[in-house]
């Protein structure tokens, strides 16, 4: 129970609000750029939901301030966030890597897609035999109906 | 074998249900620390105002015995619900203890050591934006890591350190770790 | 004295929950017209009760009884009226109350309705829908008490969270309880179906205007949710694929794939065993998110106040409910007869595609959602599952399926000739390429995203599609114009609500894609005086200044904002500290225009400089989204007015066409 409050009190402490501060921004537009898209995919640790561009938590904004440090250092987007995974696990990538660990979460949505495929091409084959997709030929009283029919016509 | 295929939205969710069941006892918002088994990251704190320059942190300091390094601040609410208790640990002499006194206006830190006493052997600020404790991979305080002689994280502890979570978890380690 | 009644109201309507649970089923299984018929007195009975309990607790949080521990712990007398009603949903006991009440009045609206639904179906259909009702009371009595009692009372109560203290969240939480309620209506009819073992044509008739209902609500309420992220936390962004979102988002999902497997089940008398899982699932899926919600095993931004025991007892009403449906449908389903048939090439094979990846895409979010949990549970280390991972996943499986929601509609029933049909929409195939190669070039190439040309090209696609249909059906221009206007005059409703809900979700596409891809953000520190310009649009800050509200202190940011030197408009975004329980919300200032919202946030006083913390952006077709959801809404409120999909007609069709014979 009593981490329960403890995290209650967390979250309460981190009210949403407005989150990037002007004074934390990068001089250099591209690099900023570059920092929101990273930041993006960065979770914040306290807020548990939402990235550190979009936290108001403290955290989240000492966070922001190193990695833009990084970026401005002239550190790729890699070597940042492997910055950032020595220090908090893959837990902090909002993107999970693909890893033996996350086959099934990047795999999963295909091999369900292929089973539907499958149980519905199952599905048309089963009924495709236990009926014909021809319409049945027609009787010998149908064909001498029909021969009447068009005699008629001419 | 049709009919079985109609048994499989029941064991899918079994299977859920046996997961939530297991996710009901655990709390998602523990996490294990990237650092346990590496050197503790190099740092160089500075002392709180008004004590000797020489008596803050860095990590030298942290080898030859075993030792806590405790993350604090005096904003913390929770630090104030442990702080007693370290003061114990203080007296029983059983382990040094290092504070981090994180994201702190350094004044307030050293004003809140002196009214609830000073169980810490060292104690360095880490101001923001926090460097020091943001290489310990730290999400809040209080956070407490126990370190061997070598320097090296052997254990990290969320939240206050409590008699309960310190006879059962923290001492048996530290007393391993000394032996 | 109040509060005691609620409480002994609810106690009340748990032993009539467990008459109309029992009683009735047995009189279906015997043939019992009398025990049957109690189903219709009992379920107005559990209405009547649950709605003085419901009472009850708002009239506590009206006169702000702070006796009442609930009413304490959220509410405040300062608080304006809407806000002291919207508290009674915003806590967990008051959302509990809410969410038996609507199950209640569902229950209740079958009786009224249903007179001429054959009596064993009905019986059972409202038995069950009082099993889940006997589940949800348990829960509340025994765990979730609203009318608890604190003594001494205190002298005022703890208040609302201010970000909740809004118009559009005082409604999202009702309108997403009616559609996921609403669902349990299409479930109680599944099992009772398959209690019966008979599943046909009139069935999906029934079961088609409660799950178009629940829909109409569900739609309504995340987008409501939406909307309100979007002014409310005030950076624009209005889809975070949080794991509340998705608890919503899957039912959605789901309950649409059920409204188009029914038409199906309707027509050709085929997809029965499907259509029965989907409608279990729907309604499974909106146990699953209340779960999410209420339990804690997920975290959250948006999470109640979590509590294990809770989560204990609803995990076991969702194994009493959904395994229990699912033991029922893994033994009567196979021998549910199959009907009519069709080609893979025909409406209702486009129907069936689009349910495989419908049914895909609820899949996938609920891989995502729970992938953490998962993930933990089997050791395999933390993670986190968020937007890009959803977006990178589910936005390309719906590619396919809005690809082929322009061409089902043109196919013909049964047999279709998708050659003939891609003839007919040569226009559309053209110009959507046209507006795919435009937005690329107008957009400077790779200078913006890859994907937002095919976006735009996809929403032209549907949005054209959709238009031929129309067009064909009623020979526009192939016709003198009055004919055509006949025509569309004689169209069934139900289609115009297909073409509207078809028609807003291509909308939707657009304003989505275009807000993502072309968002302009100018964030700054910005002093009385100066001046601004974001994608044309030049805003001066002319003024700021304190306002007080009823609750509230709000710090008022007035621009004046001109576009080529004209003036545009003036708009004043605020920032508010509210007194109980002190926190800031934004209220951003939005200005909608044909293209996209001028949107604007001011923050706090930057001490360094003197200026304000402004955040100033253009979303561009934001106002598409809201329209094209808008549409979707429409669609469904359209076809619910249909002749066919009015509560009762097929029952009263029969009755028609036999006394034609006779």
């Amino acid at each position: 129970m009593r981490r329960f409050v403890l995290a209650a009190m967390l979250m309460v402490l981190s009210a949403p609000a407005i989150a990037v501060d002007p004074s934390e921004m990068l001089p250099d537009p591209k690099q900023e750029e570059r920092a929101q898209d990273l930041g993006k995919g960065l979770r914040c640790m306290v807020c548990q939901s939402e990235s550190i561009e979009d936290s108001n938590a403290d955290l989240a904004k000492d966070l922001r301030i190193i990695v833009r440090e990084r970026i401005a250092k002239g550190e790729t987007d890699d070597q940042v966030r492997k910055f950032v995974v020595d220090r908090y696990g893959d837990y902090v990538l909002l993107k999970p890597p693909f890893k033996a660990s996350t086959l099934i979460l990047w795999v999963g949505p295909f091999v369900l897609l292929l089973a539907g495929i499958v149980a519905v091409f199952g599905f048309y084959r089963r009924r495709g035999t236990a009926a014909p997709a021809q319409p049945a030929p027609l009787t010998p009283e149908e064909k001498r109906r029909l021969d009447a029919l068009l005699k008629d016509g001419q | 074998m049709r009919r079985l295929l109609f048994l499989l939205p029941l064991v899918g969710f079994l299977a859920l249900a046996a997961m939530f069941k297991w996710g009901l006892g655990h709390d998602p918002r523990t996490l294990p620390s990237m650092l346990i088994d590496r050197p503790v990251p190099e740092m160089a704190l500075a002392a709180l105002p008004g004590r000797p320059a020489d008596s803050g942190l860095n990590t030298a300091h942290l080898k030859g015995r075993v030792s806590l390094v405790n993350i604090f601040g005096s904003w913390c609410i929770a630090c104030v619900q442990e702080h007693p208790y370290l003061m114990q640990i203080k007296k029983s002499g059983i382990v040094p203890i290092y504070g981090i006194d994180w994201r702190d206006d350094p004044v307030e830190g050293a004003r809140w050591l002196a009214k609830n006493g000073d169980p810490y052997d060292r104690v360095g600020i880490d101001p923001a934006p926090g460097r020091t404790a943001i290489d310990f991979g730290v999400t809040g305080a209080p956070e407490s890591f126990i370190v061997d002689k070598d320097g090296v994280i052997r254990y990290k502890h969320i939240g206050p350190i409590t008699p309960d979570n310190w006879q059962s978890t923290l001492l048996p380690i530290i007393r391993e770790l000394s032996k | 004295m109040i509060a005691e009644i609620g409480h002994f109201a609810l106690i009340l309507a748990l032993a009539v929950a467990l008459l109309q649970a029992t009683l009735p089923l047995i009189g279906a299984q015997r043939g019992d017209p009398v025990w049957m018929g109690l189903s219709g007195p009992t379920s107005v009975a559990q209405m009547v009760l649950v709605t003085v309990s419901f009472a009850a607790l708002t009239h506590a949080y009206v006169t702000s009884d702070f006796s009442v521990l609930n009413v304490a712990q959220n509410s405040h007398t300062d608080k304006p009226m809407l806000y002291k009603v919207a508290g009674v949903w915003g806590n967990h006991e008051g959302s509990l109350l809410l969410w038996i009440t609507i199950l209640a009045v569902f229950g209740c609206a079958v009786t009224a309705f249903g007179r001429n639904l054959p009596p064993g179906l009905k019986a059972r259909a409202l038995a069950v829908q009082a099993i889940i009702t006997v589940g949800f009371l348990l829960f509340i009595l025994f765990t979730s008490n609203p009318f608890e009692r604190l003594d001494p009372a205190p002298m005022n109560g703890n208040g609302l969270n201010p970000l909740l203290q809004d118009p559009g969240l005082a409604f999202h939480p009702p309108m997403l309880y009616l559609g996921y309620v609403g669902f349990s209506m299409a479930f109680s009819f599944a099992i009772a179906a398959l209690i019966e073992g008979r599943v046909d044509a009139a069935w999906a008739r029934w079961v088609r205007p409660w799950t178009l209902a629940a829909w109409v609500f569900l739609t309504g309420g995340i987008v409501l949710g939406s909307w309100w992220a979007y002014y409310e936390l005030g950076w624009g962004g209005w889809w975070y694929w949080d794991p509340v979102e998705n608890a919503s988002f899957m039912p959605w999902l789901a309950g649409t794939a059920l409204l188009h497997s029914a038409v199906v089940v309707e027509k050709r008398d085929a997809l029965k065993a499907w259509t029965i899982f989907l409608a279990i699932t729907a309604f499974g899926l909106s146990l699953l998110g209340t779960f999410l919600v209420r339990s804690g095993v997920i975290t959250s931004v948006h999470a109640f106040a979590s509590d294990p025991t809770r989560g204990v007892f609803i995990l076991a009403l969702l194994v009493v409910a959904i395994g229990g449906s699912f033991t029922l449908f893994a033994f009567r389903a196979p021998n549910l007869k199959t009907g009519g048939l069709f080609s893979p090439v025909s409406r209702e094979g486009a129907l069936l595609l689009n349910n495989v990846l419908m049914a895909t895409g609820a899949g996938t979010v609920l891989l995502g959602t729970l992938y953490p949990l998962f993930a933990d549970a089997l050791d395999l280390g933390k993670v986190s599952v968020g937007p890009p991972f959803f977006n990178s996943v589910f936005v390309p499986l719906m590619v396919p399926m809005v690809l082929a929601m322009a061409v089902g509609p043109l196919m013909s029933w049964k047999r279709g000739d998708l050659a003939g049909v891609l003839g007919r929409l040569k226009i559309a195939i053209g110009l959507s390429l046209v507006i795919t190669a435009a937005t690329w070039f107008l957009q400077g190439g790779s200078a913006g995203p890859w994907w937002a040309a095919g976006g735009m090209g996809l929403a032209a696609w549907l949005l054209l599609g959709t238009l031929v249909d129309l067009a064909e059906r009623v020979r526009l221009f192939k016709a003198p114009l009055s004919d055509s206007l006949a025509r569309a005059g004689r169209l069934p409703r139900s289609y115009w609500g297909m073409m509207l809900a078809h028609g807003g979700l291509a909308l939707f596409i657009a304003g989505a894609t275009a807000s993502s891809a072309w968002k302009v953000e100018a964030v700054q520190s910005q002093k009385i005086g100066e001046a601004i310009t974001v994608s044309g649009y030049t805003f001066t800050l002319k003024e700021v200044k304190d306002v007080p509200g009823a609750n509230y202190l709000a710090t008022e940011g007035i621009f004046e904002v001109t576009k080529d030197g004209k003036f545009f408009a003036e708009m004043r975004p605020a920032k508010r500290v509210y007194r109980q329980p002190p926190r800031p919300t934004t209220e951003a200032a939005i200005e909608g225009t044909f293209l996209g919202d001028v949107y604007a946030v001011i923050g706090d006083k930057d001490v360094v400089s003197g200026g304000y913390v402004t955040r100033l952006y253009f979303n561009p077709l934001v106002p598409w989204m809201w329209v094209g959801t808008l549409f979707m809404v429409l669609g469904g409120l359209t076809s619910l007015t249909d002749r066919r999909h009015r509560i009762g007609a097929p029952t009263r069709a029969r009755a028609v066409a036999q006394a034609a014979k006779a």
